[in-house]
């Protein structure tokens, strides 16, 4: 999510079903039960946002020295409720096409650093998605990085991305040292007789020390471990995720490098509904 | 007797019947009760046709160009199995007819759809051509449900089309399977080929977003009277699909609701047909599936239109350009809209009634009546008069005129003359009538190619009526 993603899914799809094939990953996983309960926001208090939990990215990525959020995306995020509200229970993310301080696009990103980070556990919410060309949904994890170290050493996990143009594929990705932006490890998941921006989905992963799985809904599409890092970038990738907490992050991002522009068919205003979102532990 | 009819009822039928019978135990089940169970059979075309009618095609008719030898099935080209639908689209000068289409009908009394969302095919052409529209829903009966999908772009390898259903619900009983047409526009007259394969209806669970619209999206706003129609124009259905991002198909009109906001005023009907009833203001608009359509029509409606008189003089001793008593002459338009040339008139021919119509210009300053371009001119040589019923829409004020101007032999060694009537001798909301000497249009030497006439006012008068135009032997 962070950097530019454009690395080929095919053909790491097949290279991380050959190598989970080829080395019997069953045989050896452990299979673990996240089932405490640490946070939930239900998002169940109407036109308010539980500021305990989420903070505010503001701007258009300039003030924090990257510019379009170092993918040149077109949006300007704001806290106004008509980026960012709760309404019947969900979260609203709203992208809309408008000028605003320099941009032609607004939308909101709702993050808990410093509020809620942590390492390891089950993290998911029930979204349902914008659609069109243009539309970047996200739901994702950066590592904490106060202790001065900086990405992509903290690493991230994308539990959940999508490109509007294709209402009927997510990906999930892990970003990390030799294995950042285009050369992120990634893979596709494409719904069957089903899209997102018309139900709601369950996205999550599990995760714990030397293993990352993602799901959506009832069906784990993909587990990566310290060996598929290995695998991927011959040796010179480092596993990140036993290192340090996590923190969540939710958008809607316009635009920018992997999903390329709104066209004329994109419609917008475009909502992110979010039912909730929760973390387990062991 | 019975026992037939089950096997046609799907598992939720069978339920809701069996509830029935638990419930009401009181009633004996009639054959009734066993309604809206048509096969859903979902293939149309695989290797043979599926449950079609033995000449499974039906093609339009010769007599509007349709040629009935450009379709056959091909054993030697398919996408899946054995065999594809082979249509030779003729070219444009075929003596067989310059273009192919028709229908595909179900054998039986129809297919229950209701379950899926889209019909699919597979196709590929012996070009990059395009088809015309591909579709279903036309049983060259009552063609209640007809959809179609404009300009598919053909591949030279096979490729997947859908064409998506407005409304599923709509389908208990359809009988009209597949419509397509085809003609060699997008190749400069030349014919090609294009195979289709694998046509059936699918539950792809994909097609979304539905973004319906009417007037083509427009806003329109109208004037009205009592006892005129309309018609919902411009039915669209927007649908995001998959993978091929929004696919716009053109609905029939029973696909919608449509809703009149004063149903004193106009009442629309399940064709679309809007029926001006009363005076007053309403505003058209339509719902499909639930999704209110972009675009609507407000019409003002002043009541009861106040028709000019009827003409009188015989038809044989008249040229008509314009009139309900008389056969009118073609002519390429009723408002030129000049816009380049400075024209800022609206309007044009509308109707105010029953088999009546009358031309309203607003905005007028000046607009033009052509006959010259794609019609014949008139030859006026015989003539003596030009006739015109006007009715101004508003208060006239000192000042105030209407030049009346005609142009002979438009454009190639153009004459014209004018006649202007002076603000005085017309009246406000009422009709007067003009018999003009064709001699008291000064300039106007030859009258044997006339092409154009003018109404000018310079903004003087900006809301007119006029009815009745015809020249006349007296």
């Amino acid at each position: 999510m962070k950097m530019i993603l454009k690395n080929n899914y095919v053909k790491l799809l097949l290279v991380v079903s050959l190598f989970i094939m080829g080395c019997n990953t069953d045989e050896t996983q452990t299979v673990t039960n996240f089932d405490n309960l640490v946070l939930e926001d239900n998002f169940d208090v109407d036109g308010q946002i539980d500021t305990s939990i989420w903070n505010f990215d503001i701007g258009n990525g300039a003030e924090q020295g990257i510019p379009g959020w170092g993918n040149n995306e077109l949006q300007f995020y704001t806290d106004r409720t008509e980026n960012v509200t709760t309404e019947n229970g969900f979260l609203l993310i709203t992208a809309r096409q408008e000028a605003f301080n320099g941009s032609q696009y607004t939308s909101a990103r709702l993050q808990t650093k410093g509020k809620f980070d942590q390492r390891y556990g089950r993290f998911e919410a029930r979204m349902r998605l914008p659609y069109g060309q243009g539309m970047w949904p996200a739901f994702w994890l950066l590592g904490d990085d106060s202790d001065g170290e900086i990405w992509p050493q903290v690493g991230e996990i994308d539990i959940m991305e999508n490109t509007g143009d294709k209402p009927t594929e997510i990906f999930g990705t892990i970003h990390g040292p030799g294995y950042s932006g285009a050369e992120s490890i990634s893979k596709l998941y494409d719904l069957q007789n089903d899209r997102v921006d018309t139900g709601f989905h369950i996205y999550g992963i599990e995760w714990g020390p030397n293993y990352i799985n993602f799901y959506i809904d009832d069906v784990l599409y993909n587990q990566l471990t310290p060996e598929d890092v290995a695998d991927e970038t011959d040796g010179e990738g480092q596993w990140v995720f036993n290192d340090r907490p996590f923190y969540i992050i939710l958008n809607i991002a316009v635009g920018g490098n992997l999903p390329g522009p709104p066209n004329a068919d994109t419609v917008f205003p475009q909502t992110m509904l979010v039912d909730y979102v929760r973390v387990y532990t062991e | 007797m019975r026992n037939r009819n089950y096997r046609l009822l799907n598992q939720a039928a069978v339920a809701i019947v069996l509830f029935i019978a638990v419930a009401g135990c009181e009633r004996d089940l009639s054959d009734e009760a066993t309604f809206a169970t048509f096969p859903t059979q979902p293939d149309i075309f695989t290797d043979n046709p599926i449950g079609l009618t033995d000449e499974f095609f039906i093609s339009f008719d010769p007599a509007i160009g349709a040629n009935t030898e450009a379709f056959d099935t091909d054993n030697s080209e398919a996408y899946e199995g054995s065999s594809s639908i082979r249509i030779d689209v003729p070219a444009t000068n075929d003596p067989n007819g310059g273009f192919v289409g028709g229908i595909f009908l179900d054998r039986g009394e129809g297919r229950n759809l209701t379950g899926y969302d889209a019909l699919t095919f597979w196709a590929k052409g012996s070009t990059t051509a395009t088809i015309t529209g591909v579709g279903f829903g036309s049983d060259f009966v009552e063609d209640k449900y007809t959809t179609v999908r404009s300009n598919i772009q053909l591949s030279t390898n096979w490729r997947k089309y859908i064409v998506p259903i407005p409304d599923a619900s709509k389908l208990t009983q359809e009988r009209g399977m597949f419509i397509f047409s085809a003609d060699p526009g997008s190749t400069n007259g030349a014919g090609f080929v294009f195979w289709m394969d694998e046509i059936r209806f699918e539950n792809l669970g994909t097609i979304a977003q539905l973004r319906p619209s009417i007037f083509g999206g427009e806003d329109l706003v109208e004037q009205g009277f009592t006892g005129s129609v309309r018609q919902v124009t411009g039915l669209g259905a927007k649908f995001n699909t998959a993978t091929g991002g929004d696919v716009t198909v053109a609905p029939s009109p029973r696909y919608f609701d449509f809703s009149s906001s004063d149903t004193s005023v106009a009442f629309v009907n399940e064709s679309g047909l809007i029926e001006i009833i009363g005076e007053g203001t309403t505003t058209i608009t339509a719902q499909l599936n639930g999704v209110l359509a972009e675009g609507s029509l407000e019409i003002t409606s002043a009541g009861a239109f106040e028709s000019a008189p009827t003409p009188t003089r015989p038809e044989s001793s008249v040229i008509s350009v314009f009139s309900d008593a008389y056969s009118n002459i073609p002519v390429d338009y009723y408002n030129g809209f000049f816009t380049p040339d400075g024209q800022t008139t609206q309007g044009g021919a509308t109707p105010v009634g029953p088999n009546e119509s009358v031309i309203s210009y607003t905005d007028l300053n000046f607009v033009g009546i052509g006959f010259f371009n794609n019609v014949p001119s008139v030859n006026a040589t015989a003539m003596t008069h030009l006739h015109v019923d006007i009715n101004v829409q508003e208060a006239i004020n000192p000042g105030d005129f209407l030049r009346l101007q005609l142009l002979n032999s438009v454009g190639n060694n153009e004459s014209s003359g004018v006649f202007t009537i002076n603000g005085t001798e017309l009246e406000s909301q009422e009709w007067v009538g003009f018999d003009i000497p064709l001699s008291d249009f000064a300039g106007l030497a030859d009258r044997s190619q006339l092409g154009l006439l003018f109404f000018i006012s310079d903004t003087t008068i900006s809301n007119i009526f006029v009815d009745n135009i015809y020249f006349y032997q007296e």
